[in-house]
């Protein structure tokens, strides 16, 4: 099988205080550079990951371990300090549903600006709008500006958007778990349905039930390490004793 | 499945993967089009006639009022010429420099090429200008322009100086702008000081007797070459000749009216300096852009 997302000993600082004035900078220069200008910390520590093609990986871990760090960097977000990632076709990121999206301008404007966003060409989304429309089922509100639109509707469309990227490598950040019962079911279903057609997922969730039923494989991360690797029921159950 | 091959992410190709997603481009400029002018019923109408008030403000007092024609001639149209092309730079450098930040909720989400935020600041100010170039024409043809070809010409590469200009200081401060706030202050500063270093509100004769009463012959003649180097200067200058000049009678000297060289020396060199600007730009773009993400 062919790896579509390599990642080789990547690690990545960040500082905990952030200098945002030329004024503090400057009186560090003056002093001769001396101590750091801020304290740092790992974000991410020497981390390896080789993931197959069609394969569907759960990234776990307790909030701050590192999950959404991981991710930004497999989608070029971000750039490690050191180390090296590489990924076979497109990739597509749902980090955030609908972080592209823009209050003033109606649900149509909407979904041509974030599918552009998302990598797709003009004919691509001309030839998905009804389907992505259906998906959402916003059904006459499509011409409504999406300020006007219920927390749920907004994420629905944005989810449809995002579903209908259609490419290689899919990122999903805690976005499963969007609008209503009924409409949750048909985004697993979905996701599922990509898993099925050969997609490569990387899901992350604290949703330990729902990653369970879509994904195989399980990678733990703690402090920015990964400490296990496992299929995933394994990884769930070290999760829950 | 896939024949591709493994590619490092998050490594753009610059100003060259903006020309890749032209789409996305023409789609965040009609939404900074639309927002702008969202729930106004006269919509971009208001920019035909905002210009045109203001033209006809000019006219009114400036003309009329403190009878500035005696010492410029059409004073109106020199002032309006050189004050749109103004008007563009403040607004696409302004922008492009707010872009990135304004931004940074998707930049932090998704990768795209950043290049595109400032370079669509800059178009977005290039639709806002055209209403005023169409405003100045009018005026210009009530006062008897007729445009030949070398007009036309320092028009279109009066307005390349300027865009060029535009977007190579608006990726630069954009980029800066992700670590040091302090840059879009510093811009707005810069924007103000543009106005008076290039000859919009005077004439560039005004800055030769000027330099020569307080300076000696020498040094005066390096400031002038200095001020002279200024691409703002020249590509004011290429407007003043393109839009001013033709309407201008035997009363105006044309020896003197536009600066000596302007279309075989200044104009290549505004260009190159524009040109110049713009690589040093998109240079610092992308070798700050790596941490935008982290930073925003
Ligand atoms: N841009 C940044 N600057 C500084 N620190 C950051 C930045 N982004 C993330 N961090 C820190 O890196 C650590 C890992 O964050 P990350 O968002 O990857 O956690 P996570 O595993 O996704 O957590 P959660 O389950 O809460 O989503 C956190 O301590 C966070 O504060
Ligand atoms: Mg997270």
């Amino acid at each position: 099988m062919t790896t579509a997302i390599e990642v080789r000993g990547i690690s990545k600082q960040f500082v905990l205080r952030h200098t945002r004035s030329i004024k503090e900078a400057f009186v560090w220069l003056v002093k001769g550079r001396k101590g750091d200008l801020s304290q740092k910390f790992h974000a991410l520590d020497n981390v390896s990951l080789d993931v197959r093609q069609g394969e569907s990986v759960a990234l776990l871990g307790l909030n701050g371990s590192g999950k959404s760090t991981l991710l930004k960097h497999i989608s070029g977000v971000m750039l490690p300090d050191s180390g090296t990632v590489r990924t076979r076709g497109r990739v597509a990121g749902l980090i955030e549903v609908g972080a592209g999206f823009h209050p003033d301008l109606s649900g149509r404007d909407n979904v041509y600006l974030n599918g552009a966003i998302l990598g797709m060409t003009e004919q691509q989304i001309d030839d998905l709008f009804d389907s992505i429309v259906d998906f959402s089922e916003i059904g006459q509100f499509i011409d409504t500006e999406v300020k006007f639109y219920s927390s749920g509707m907004y994420l629905r469309l944005a989810f449809s958007v995002a579903v209908h990227t259609n490419p290689e490598v899919f990122l999903v950040d805690e976005i499963l778990a969007v609008g209503d019962e009924p409409f949750q079911k048909k985004c697993i279903a979905k996701i599922m349905e990509l898993a099925a057609a050969g997609k490569t997922l990387v899901v992350v969730s604290h949703d330990l039930d729902l990653v369970a039923q879509v994904c195989e494989r399980g990678v733990l991360l703690e402090h920015g390490r990964i400490v296990m690797d496992a299929p995933v029921d394994e990884v769930v159950s070290r999760m829950r004793s | 499945m896939s024949t591709s091959e493994l590619t490092t992410p998050g490594l753009g190709g610059g100003l060259r993967d903006v020309l890749r997603s032209r789409f996305l481009l023409k789609l965040l400029v009609a939404k900074e089009l639309k927002v702008r002018y969202r729930g106004s019923v006269l919509g971009i109408l208001w920019s035909y006639v905002k210009p045109g008030v203001q033209f006809f403000v000019f006219w009114f007092a400036l003309g009329v009022f403190l009878q500035m024609n005696r010492n410029t001639e059409n004073y109106a149209i020199y002032l309006f010429s050189g004050i749109v092309l103004i008007n563009f730079f403040n607004e696409a450098l302004g922008n492009a420099s707010r872009s990135v930040v304004g931004n940074g909720g998707l930049i932090k989400k998704i990768y795209l090429p950043r290049e595109l935020f400032p370079v669509a600041s800059v178009w977005v100010s290039a639709v806002h200008f055209l209403p005023q170039l169409l405003v100045l024409l009018v005026a210009c043809l009530f006062a008897g322009w007729t445009p030949g070809v070398f007009q036309i010409f320092a028009a279109v590469a009066g307005f390349m100086i300027v865009a060029l200009l535009a977007t190579g200081l608006g990726l630069f401060f954009g980029a800066a702008n992700v670590y040091f706030r302090d840059s879009e202050n510093f811009v707005d500063m810069l924007l103000m000081i543009a106005t008076w270093a290039s000859p919009v509100l005077y004439t560039w004769i005004m800055v030769r007797d000027g330099l020569a009463t307080v300076f000696s012959a020498g040094t005066a003649s390096v400031l002038l070459v200095i001020y002279q180097a200024n691409p703002l200067t020249i590509a004011v200058e290429l407007f003043h000749f393109a839009f001013w000049l033709p309407t201008t009678s035997e009363i105006t000297d044309p020896m003197i009216a536009a600066p000596p060289n302007l279309l075989d020396m200044w104009l290549p060199i505004g260009l190159a300096t524009a040109l110049l600007v713009t690589i040093l730009g998109q240079w610092t773009f992308r070798r700050l852009e790596g941490r935008f993400a982290q930073e925003l």
